[in-house]
């Protein structure tokens, strides 16, 4: 479970990118949520940074879930034409959780 | 005449004028869900101005027109400009690191919005949300 900052800049989210990848590996993990719920804003280039953390822990073989979008976020992000097509998204932690304890069981299947 | 200028060169730059606009908004009584919207379209620009011409400003200002008061934003920038803004004002068109989303975007979010480029000179963006 990774919690994002709301003064987090590109940088630091690029560190976290590699940092996660990394530790996805080391850490055998299965599963990755991403709490966004510190964030009062996500503009196109935060989301894509966010895209791209999801897809590099996905292609590292772990689940990942953005979690915690905040409704007045979330109003923004439809109004200025975002869209999180493919990625999986939960209300908060717990949600998130049972989110990803599903696709590991499809995945089983 | 309340007036904010902030100078923008570099990213964590847009984390401040992202809460100074809130601040001043704030004062003339929009929901969350606007100041959300506002600090939003805000972003975009600013991040413009750290991606596409490393340094420039925005200055956040109270307007009024009649019974009506907003909130107005002016983000200059000494960058390279844009060559065609029709192009630049299209949804899905980047040349950098963004979504594409980021003029278009900013233009959705916002009640006026105006852009002028010159081409080795820079970009003006001035956009204003009116309070309900």
């Amino acid at each position: 479970m990774v919690a994002l900052q709301e003064s987090m800049d590109d940088a630091d989210l690029e560190r976290l990118r590699a940092d996660l990848a990394e530790r996805v590996g080391s850490t055998r993990s299965a599963g990755l949520v991403l709490d966004v719920s510190a964030l009062d804003v996500m503009d196109s280039f935060s989301t894509r940074m966010l895209l791209g953390i999801v897809n590099v822990a996905e292609l590292r073989g772990a689940d990942a879930v953005i979690v915690g979008i905040q409704p007045d976020v979330a109003f923004a992000m439809v109004q200025l034409g975002i869209t999180l097509e493919g990625v999986h998204t939960a209300l908060d932690l717990e949600e998130g959780l049972v989110l990803l304890a599903q696709r590991r069981r499809k995945r089983a299947r | 005449m309340t007036e904010v200028r902030v100078p923008v060169t570099h990213e964590s730059d847009v984390v401040v004028v992202r809460r100074e606009v809130r601040t001043l908004a704030s004062t003339l009584g929009f929901s969350s869900g606007e100041l959300a919207v506002i600090a939003t379209a805000v972003s975009e620009i600013a991040r413009n101005i750290v991606v596409y011409a490393k340094r420039g400003e925005v200055v956040l200002s109270l307007v009024e027109n009649g019974a009506r008061k907003g909130v107005r934003v002016v983000a200059r920038d000494y960058g390279p400009g844009i060559p065609d803004l029709s192009l630049a004002m299209k949804d899905g068109w980047s040349t950098a690191k963004g979504l594409g989303l980021g003029l278009p975007g900013a233009r959705r979010l916002m009640d006026e919005f105006d852009v002028v480029s010159e081409v080795g000179k820079g970009t003006i963006v001035t956009m204003t949300k009116w309070s309900r």
